[in-house]
């Protein structure tokens, strides 16, 4: 320790610096303030901390590449998730039609809200900020979150969902500031990356709990999630969160943007059969609003149990319904199920965290878990699902279908403790 | 605060007044903040086109000059001669007879040619992005449309005759009854059915 060969404005600045590194007050032998080091100097890697060098847990490419080489999907490492946020740098990205991620200064971002509106209303990020805000925690998911028999992993299997805590002004209460017009029925909500991807999205959704998002997880919202600034349409598809948003026209109808033509259409092969879900124009919106869902990250597929003896059956469970009211688990492929513990808070239309103590004794075992929300929604088997479709579980696997498959995921764990996708 | 005299017709007065104060702050605005933008500003925004193409700007365009314009502007280099798909989606083709098992075309699946015109405009060409006039626009819009044998050769598509296109998947767009649509509620169907209770 140095002595303190500096006048009362150093010692000051010495003494927050200690203060900082929780040392403060400290006092050498002789009775004087003990010094700090030389003000240390932060390199980049510091200023911003990294993870250890031992964690290499990470997103993976969903699919194929993109021919034009843009943005895609990349996939959350569910397999390593604890707790129920996800770290931003490990957030889900999907892109319907793929673009160039925009490099956006804030600055000069505007939000215009115009349309059916008595005031239309243009503003910067700093007006944004100025409005009372509001941090919820949510999930999202992209409807081509699909488990297939082929996937290896939770990760190719569910790995298009996330959940962050968001940061931003109600959405209603902007529109409330521009005044909607009776008969307006929709809003269409558009970004400004290259095809400037837009939503219609029903008014009374966006009047209930959608935001204006720019923070994620206590800092600003990622650049591959929008910033600085992106919808957030809490439980429905992610396609309807738009990124980079500029604009929300309040509008009297469906637009079927570009996104949009191939939904609410019935594919002929479905227009043939009359009784077709799809006929049912109440039906419309199914694949819209996610319906509960949940899946075991660990042990998950892929990984291998290190002999008998207790495991924690671990996962996470969502609805676009709201809170998930319970989460059951069986070990024997669906015979017998038990109530699982819930190991986190519980937020509406939000990942959470769930686990089972288990004893494993070596044999056989088919792990499932079941999601039941709010609404005493319940997630279905790939055999309730199929059969409320009308369709064979093979059908199910191969045809690209828009709505959200909630089926519940089993892992087949054989005597070694290997773990596998029950799907295949 | 005095207490509420027991008069039949007060309850009446107070709730009559809440209603006019809850809707006059919804309409007026509370925070002032943001600025008013000019017509200019949104127009220059405003490109989402709605079915009946109420946003559609002037302009005129016919096949045949579209025919052109898909070899100057290079669509022809990702989308094939003739629309036929390369590197980038196929542009002509019948309507799919099922789009889960088959890539669709936007012309022969969308239920409205404005889709066409929207998608074009904003997204088309790559990394050229909204540098295509609408009269350009107009003229690729009914270069597909007679591609895939919707209209005629010859048609003008323009803001009053694009819309008024019937496109052969019309009839496949589910109507939605927006209105029947609440949050909050269960969706209208059932896929799990309820479980028998769990044992603790």
């Amino acid at each position: 320790m140095k002595p303190n060969a500096h006048g009362r404005r150093q010692f000051l600045r010495e003494g927050v610096a200690l203060a900082g590194l929780a040392v403060g007050g400290v006092r050498s032998a002789s009775g004087q303030v003990a010094k700090a080091a030389p003000e240390m100097q932060l390199g980049d890697l510091d200023a911003y901390g990294q993870r250890s060098k031992f964690v290499t847990s990470a997103r993976i490419l969903g699919g194929h590449m993109e021919p034009f080489d843009l943005t895609m999907h990349l996939l959350t490492p569910l397999q390593d998730s604890v707790g129920i946020i996800t770290p931003s740098s490990l957030h889900y990205v999907a892109a319907h039609k793929g673009f160039y991620v925009p490099d956006i200064n804030p600055e000069q971002h505007r939000l215009m809200i115009h349309g059916m509106v008595d005031r239309p209303l243009l503003f910067s990020m700093a007006d944004l900020k100025r409005f009372p805000f509001v941090s919820r925690i949510h999930y999202l998911e992209c409807n081509g979150n699909k488990p297939r028999p082929r996937h290896k992993t939770v990760q190719e299997a569910m790995g298009r969902t996330s959940c962050s805590e968001w940061t931003g002004v109600p959405l209603s209460l902007l529109l409330k500031e521009a005044g909607v017009h009776n008969g307006a029925k929709w809003i269409v909500a558009e970004g400004v990356e290259e095809n400037k991807g837009a939503m219609s999205i029903p008014l009374a959704k966006a009047m209930d709990d959608c935001l204006i998002a720019y923070g994620q997880n206590g800092e600003p919202v990622r650049p591959q999630q929008g910033f600085p600034l992106r919808l957030l349409v809490p439980g429905f598809e992610g396609l309807y969160n738009v990124k980079w948003l500029r604009r929300i026209k309040v509008v009297d109808e469906l637009y079927m943007t570009y996104n949009e033509f191939e939904r609410y259409t019935a594919d002929n092969m479905e227009a043939m059969d009359p009784t077709s879900v799809y006929r049912n124009k109440n039906y419309s919106l199914l694949e819209v609003e996610q319906g509960p869902k949940s899946v075991i990250t660990c042990p998950s597929g892929g990984q291998q149990l290190s002999g008998r003896g207790h495991y924690e059956i671990t996962g996470l469970a969502w609805s676009g319904g709201g809170a998930v009211q319970k989460v059951e688990v069986s070990t024997d492929g669906g015979q017998n199920w038990k109530l699982a513990e819930i190991r986190s808070a519980v937020h509406r239309k939000a990942h959470t965290r769930f686990a089972m103590d288990w004893n494993w004794n070596e044999e056989e075992a088919v792990l499932m878990s079941r999601c039941t929300d709010e609404l005493h929604q319940v997630q279905p088997t790939l055999a309730e699902f199929a059969k409320f479709w009308n369709q064979t579980t093979e059908y199910i696997f191969t045809h690209r279908r828009p709505i959200h498959d909630n089926f519940i995921l089993p892992w087949k764990v054989d005597r070694n403790g290997n773990v596998r996708n029950g799907l295949a | 605060m005095g207490t509420f005299a027991m008069d039949w017709h007060r309850p009446l007065v107070l709730v009559a007044v809440l209603t006019v104060c809850t809707a006059g702050s919804a309409q007026a605005p509370h925070y002032n903040l943001g600025k008013t933008p000019t017509e200019e500003e949104i127009r220059a925004w405003d490109i989402s086109i709605s079915p009946e193409g109420k946003e559609l700007p002037p302009g005129n365009g016919t096949a045949t000059e579209g025919a052109k314009l898909y070899v100057q502007k290079a669509c022809v280099a990702c989308h094939g001669p003739d629309g036929r798909g390369a590197l980038a989606p196929r542009l002509v083709g019948p309507l799919v007879e099922n789009v889960y098992t088959t890539e669709e075309v936007m012309a022969t699946y969308s239920p409205f040619a404005t889709t066409l015109w929207d998608y074009i405009n904003r997204a088309m060409p790559l990394k050229g992005a909204g540098t295509l006039k609408p009269e350009e626009v107009y003229a690729l819009t009914a270069f597909l449309l007679y591609k895939n044998g919707i209209i005629q050769e010859g048609d003008v598509m323009n803001a009053q005759t694009l819309p008024k296109v019937k496109m052969p998947n019309r009839d496949g767009f589910v109507p939605l009854d927006v209105s029947s649509w609440k949050p909050g509620r269960p969706r209208p169907f059932k896929i799990a059915p309820d479980p028998a209770s769990p044992k603790k």
